[in-house]
């Protein structure tokens, strides 16, 4: 899967989640889920959901700690492909 | 009270006028069964409706809550780890009411879990009353953890 197919298959799910006072346009590479996103802890456990059923990846506890931004939600899922 | 589920009413960090478990008489991994007599004499009836006292869907919520969120939460939690503080907060409610619940009524709520990951856990409720007619259902999310201060 190419990166930027990765990249807008995250945003898909990320925008379902997003408050309405933020928009798809305000995602970017290096948004801060709940600082620059607003989205709360409980949403962002949606969000790792979602990434598991899509990528077909399994997230654990400290995955879900160092997921602070997009990147490194990227970079998450990447390593656990690479598990795969 | 069976002596097995007093661990677990011992934890909830609500109390009057704001605990509304009475009983847990089911309880496994996957969901949980619990009791609770709205008392007539609660002060939400006087003004909830004036002059004609029907307890209100938030409160229908909370109890659903209390059972079906934070009772299973605690005993899901209780198996793995010593429990010193929990600490909850309700992150999503989706409810329908059917019919009301009246002062003195008895009602009993019976929660399936959903998921329980990344201390999000999420339930399908449902309250019947005395007669086993459903009173209101839904699906209930909470943040639930341990925060050993």
């Amino acid at each position: 899967m190419l990166k930027e197919e990765k990249y807008q298959k995250l945003k898909d799910i990320i925008k379902i989640y997003l408050p309405e006072d933020v928009s798809v346009t305000d995602i970017a590479q290096d948004s801060h889920f709940m600082n620059d996103l607003n989205i709360n802890s409980a949403n962002l456990v949606d969000i790792v959901l979602d990434v598991e059923d899509a990528f077909d990846i399994r997230l654990e506890n400290e995955d879900i700690e160092k997921m602070q931004t997009v990147n490194d939600a990227m970079a998450i899922i990447d390593a656990k492909l690479a598990e795969n | 009270m069976k002596e097995s589920y007093d661990w677990i009413l011992k934890q909830l960090p609500y109390s009057e006028p704001f605990l509304f478990v009475e009983e847990i008489l089911n309880i496994s991994d996957k969901g949980i069964e619990g009791s609770y007599r709205f008392s007539p004499d609660l002060d939400i009836y006087k003004g909830h409706f004036k002059n004609k006292p029907v307890t209100p869907g938030v409160i229908l919520t909370e109890c659903c809550a209390q059972i079906g969120l934070v009772c299973l939460g605690i005993y899901l939690l209780g198996k793995k780890s010593e429990l010193e503080n929990v600490a909850i907060g309700m992150s999503s409610s989706q409810m329908d009411f059917l019919i009301p619940v009246y002062p003195g009524e008895q009602v009993r709520v019976i929660s399936e879990l959903v998921y329980f990951r990344f201390q999000k856990l999420k339930c399908e409720v449902k309250m019947y009353n005395e007669n086993d007619k459903l009173v209101c259902k839904g699906v209930l999310a909470g943040m639930i953890g341990v925060a050993n201060e």
